[in-house]
């Protein structure tokens, strides 16, 4: 491919690249992204090719592996275009009668349709399923039609026009002004105004500045930015692009975490197809402008999300957060001025420079017309996960309430199981029980609640969801990840961990409850960063909201979800029929009985490990879990 | 120079230096472990908090900071004692003595917050976790003596002040600048005639004996770093500075 | 070993911004870090051993010791949590009769943890050989580890 050395030529490259596409051509997009490898995506990609050709279909059909499709409970998936049919859960195997019956044949293929568990119908369009079409779309929706690692693809659906329009149109402070304008918060979590940031930025001495893409995304349960680089990392790089000109950067960093190697390698082929292009490099589309990417590769550490941690990383320490009395944006990266935003922040560049600051502000909440921090406008991908039935990826736009994402999109609780409560904004968020369902979700109203919206994980949480165990598990993940450094944050955890850990185990004491406040409080104000500073909200917000759990563990040795191992009792009960299943399973031999004599099973307390897999694998409803009884 | 408050008094200063560092100079006690006047402030044992209220766009901000590490800046009002304050110091406190109960420092430190139990059980025995990480050791073997011997290993709790992969040391020069600097004793050195050993890095070196006295005063090792720094020879060492 | 790593070096720009992509990349080749390598690493660009020893440590990335020739590596994340996957390195615990960050004796097995890779609809997950299993259950894991010793 020849670079391309101007806005004229960009655009009559589209042209051609639009003319020689054909119409009517039907596109088959399969999801290829990490959630769908599992269920061997890539192999049905490559079937669906293989068979298009073999069947002489080739002029008529493509079959274009896309990125991460967000319905990932339903992998493996693909999506016909125009046509709009969805096929869920599709075996490789099925590849060439798919080929034959839907696209030669034009029939529906009626078993690989979604059924919607609320009326027991088949839904043949993806835009007629309620996952899809209660979601606003703007940033997802395109991944679903390119091919991740093509700039052909991307332009062909309008990729760097934004670009183009901003160096061909507008001065580095009239994209600053539009940002602002927009009410573009930061979308990792922090939820800071990107064009104030810009601004600063853009405003520090100095002659060299920094533009970063915080692509860590460590809060556990949230993958939306790994699906935005999987997807679709040209819109990323535009945006990161648009910032540059306007900051007036050169050198850009994308950080990704380690444990996203699909997100690099597609990352990487996308930066090299710029390259080509001249859509990165010296004197981009003839503007004068030069800007280039680097890949930094994260080293497993949560911490590293954090920007000073992040930018020590990148200069080759390890990820310790330093003190910001002086901001990152004036002495960052190298002690240069450095702007660093989330990508989903990036991604949203582009889509407000081309529709403008109108339409975006008349998404979302509040009013930034005065105050950038106003209101929360555009859209939010969430990640919905846990105890609920539609797992995936949803975008909706601010506002939208709790109730709406987890019942109209995500479909509810999944199992029949009763809602206990949501969490948002992983280890430095927090939980919120049935009676907030209907609070809007953006970056003020669930503060207000004391959780937060965070980065976008949401997870579901149902009745056999142990809250206490719940607060444990993010105690040991941030004790895990605590870079060491403070006093409060190192010990502080350590100390809250042992505590819920022996209300767990029921070992607990009255005094404990009260320990466990003070020491919430000095974790979060005597620690150096966000994560110490964070780190006590789990915990909080469930003592706030599930108090009686507490204190049914400490005062009763109850765990009302039957969850903690030590205060809970396995038994076979009356509906017994002596199938012998659980005996088998039993890895502890704990279980004694005669087949088919289901009066006969039972298990040997001073064996059982409370493993759980009996009850797992019964059938029959026939293992009980007591609580209330010390072991 | 600039001017601001500490506790209503007002004080100047240069822009940018340590509050912590003015504040002791003005006289005013505020507590700390890690802070040391030949290196860098780390901020790591956070006992030097102090509030400090900023106002910028008419509104007054307050947060809670160490002290080590935030710049004097114009205008700004310190204050060293509050409520808050002493809530976050004696927890810490507290904190810290669960890890290194035999810390004088610490004692010291306990008695005058007020801290008069610990409510967490105490890691380990003798040797191990008297170490608060304050990091003074692994930052003057770093940057003042220049040997880099020490650093850390891992992270959180499992964090340790060590010479590489907690191995005994190949590097040290048993000059035992770390052993005076560690603020709650837990080097020890021990000497017999002519071996100096630093026993957390487990590292012995032979001691250079005087040819005027007969007495062992330096580890020949520190000698020749010295040597080498400026420029002379272990020859240029024989004669130690009380015979000099 | 050493050609190896001078590679490595060179291929990162020989810059000691770099250290963590080279570390990675050593990590890459010998499944753990020697020290053989990280001492050249340490002489050619003039980075401190402590230095190193930091970022070795600091980093779940590198294990200093060998690793086994399987790596079973269980989701930690939240929504494997919440839908049981502390059970699943229990029963991995069990089978393989190491505890999670350790390897067999016999150098077949790994066993390890990661803090969420991104693939919650496919919760509770373990990465088998590199090889994403989703929807695992306690009585799974067993046929499981079958497979994999088998395939040896």
């Amino acid at each position: 491919m020849q670079p391309i050395r101007s806005v004229k030529q960009l655009e009559s490259y589209r042209e051609t690249l639009r003319k020689g596409r054909d119409p009517d051509r039907k596109i088959i997009s399969v999801c290829t992204g990490t959630g769908c490898k599992a269920y061997k995506c890539d192999d049905l990609a490559s079937a669906l090719q293989a068979e298009v050709k073999s069947q002489g279909l080739s002029d008529k059909v493509e079959v274009v592996p896309t990125g991460c499709h967000g319905f990932c409970e339903r992998g493996a998936l693909m999506v016909t275009y125009p046509d709009d049919i969805f096929y869920q859960k599709v075996k490789p195997d099925r590849a060439a009668e798919i080929v034959e019956k839907t696209f030669k044949g034009g029939e529906i293929l009626e078993d690989l349709l979604y059924v919607d568990p609320v009326t027991g119908k088949k839904i043949a369009k993806e835009s007629d399923i309620p996952f899809y079409k209660n979601q606003q779309q703007e940033l997802l929706a395109a991944g679903r039609r390119i091919r991740p690692d093509s700039l052909d693809d991307y332009l062909a659906i309008g990729g760097y026009a934004a670009l183009a329009k901003v160096l061909g149109e507008m001065k580095p402070a009239e994209v600053i002004d539009q940002v602002t304008k927009s009410g573009l918060r930061g979308r990792g979590g922090g939820g800071f105004p990107a064009g104030v940031k810009w601004k600063t930025c853009a405003e520090a001495p100095g002659d060299i500045r920094y533009v970063i893409c915080n692509a860590d995304e460590g809060d556990p349960g949230a993958y939306m930015d790994r699906s935005l680089l999987e997807g679709n990392p040209h819109s990323v790089l535009e945006g990161m692009l648009i910032g540059a000109y306007a900051i007036g950067s050169t050198q850009g960093y994308v950080y990704v975490r380690n444990e996203y190697p699909l997100a690099v390698s597609n990352l990487n082929a996308a930066l090299a197809g710029a390259r080509e292009a001249g859509l990165l490099g010296t004197d981009i589309l003839g503007s004068g402008m030069d800007f280039d990417v680097q890949i930094v590769r994260g080293g497993g550490a949560f911490v590293c999300g954090e920007s000073t941690a992040l930018m020590a990383s990148i200069e080759g320490f390890v990820g310790e957060p330093r003190a910001k009395h002086i901001h990152t944006v004036e002495q960052g990266l190298y002690d240069k001025p450095s702007n660093l935003n989330n990508v989903e922040t990036w991604a949203n560049v582009p889509l407000i420079i081309n529709k403008g600051v109108e339409w975006y502000t008349a998404i979302g909440t509040g009013d930034v017309s005065t105050n950038p921090w106003g209101g929360s406008k555009g859209t939010k991908i969430f990640s919905l996960v846990g105890k609920v039935n539609n797992t995936g990826l949803v975008e909706v736009p601010m506002g939208v309430t709790l109730r709406q994402i987890i019942y109209d999109i995500g479909g509810g609780v999944r199992d029949g199981k009763k809602f206990k409560g949501v969490q948002t904004g992983g280890p430095s968020g927090g939980c919120l029980p049935e009676s907030f369902l209907d609070r809007p979700v953006d970056f003020d109203e669930l503060t207000k609640a004391g959780s937060m919206m965070g980065s976008g994980g949401m997870i579901v949480l149902d009745e056999d969801t142990c809250m206490v165990d719940f607060a444990r598990y993010f105690l040991n993940f941030l004790r895990d990840e605590s870079c060491g450094k403070c006093t409060s944050c190192r010990e502080g955890l350590e100390r809250m961990y042992q505590i819920t850990n022996d209300i767990c185990e029921g070992r607990a004491t009255p005094e404990m409850l009260p320990l466990l406040d003070e020491l919430a409080e000095v974790v979060r104000d005597a620690s150096l960063c966000a994560l110490g500073q964070t780190a006590a909200n789990p915990v909080l917000s469930t003592l706030r909201y599930y108090r009686d759990e507490y204190e049914a563990h400490i005062f009763r040795r109850e765990c009302p979800a039957k969850s903690c191992k030590a205060m809970i009792r396995f038994s076979i009960n009356e509906r017994c029929n002596g199938c012998n299943l659980c005996l088998r399973n039993c890895p502890y031999g704990a279980i004694t009985g005669e087949k088919k004599k289901g009066d006969t099973y039972k298990i040997d307390q001073t064996k059982c490990t409370q493993c759980r897999i009996c009850f797992e694998s019964c059938k029959f409803d026939a293992v009980s879990i007591d609580t209330g009884v010390m072991r | 120079m600039i001017e601001f408050t500490i506790d209503g008094k007002t004080v100047q200063a240069e822009r940018g230096e340590s509050l912590l560092k003015i504040a002791t100079e003005q006289g005013f006690r505020i507590p700390h472990l890690c802070y040391h006047e030949a290196v860098q402030p780390y901020g790591a044992c956070r006992l030097c908090l102090v509030e400090v209220t900023q106002t910028s766009h008419g509104r007054k901000r307050t947060k809670l900071t160490t002290s080590c590490n935030y710049p004097a800046l114009e205008g700004i009002e310190v204050v060293t004692q509050s409520e808050r304050i002493n809530k976050n110091r004696r927890m810490i406190i507290e904190l810290l003595l669960a890890r290194a109960p035999k810390a004088k420092r610490l004692q010291e430190l306990a008695e005058e917050y007020g801290v008069d139990r610990v409510r967490f059980p105490t890691s380990g025995a003798e040797s191990d976790h008297e170490c608060i990480l304050c990091g003074l050791c692994v930052q003057i073997c770093r940057d003042v003596v220049g040997v880099d011997a020490l650093g850390f290993t891992g992270r959180g709790v499992n964090k340790e002040a060590r010479p590489p992969f907690g191995e005994p040391s190949t590097e040290c020069i048993a000059c035992a600048a770390c052993v005076e600097a560690c603020p709650v004793d837990c080097i020890k050195m021990e000497e017999t005639h002519t071996l100096r050993t630093i026993v957390r890095w487990e590292r012995t070196l032979p001691m250079r004996v005087c040819e005027t006295c007969g007495y062992p005063f330096a580890p020949t090792f520190q000698l020749m770093h010295f040597a080498k720094k400026i420029g002379k020879s272990l020859s240029d060492f024989r004669v130690c500075p009380d015979c000099r | 070993m050493e050609d190896r790593v001078e590679q490595i070096i060179e291929q990162n720009g020989a810059q000691e911004s770099a250290l963590l992509a080279m570390l990675m990349d050593i990590q890459s080749e010998y499944n753990y870090l020697p020290r053989p390598a990280l001492e050249h690493i340490s002489k050619k660009l003039g980075v401190s051993m402590s230095r190193i020893s930091y970022m070795a440590t600091f980093f779940t990335a590198f294990s200093l010791e060998e690793r086994g020739k399987h790596i079973t590596t269980v989701c930690m994340g939240t929504a494997c949590h919440v839908r049981g996957a502390p059970r699943l390195v229990e029963e991995l615990e069990r089978i393989l009769e190491i505890k999670a960050g350790e390897t067999t004796s016999d150098k077949q097995f790994s066993l390890e943890t990661v803090n969420c890779v991104g693939a919650c609809a496919l919760g509770p997950l373990i990465i088998a050989d590199g090889e994403y299993q989703g929807n695992m259950t306690s009585p799974k894991v067993s046929r499981l580890i079958k497979k994999m010793r088998k395939e040896d």
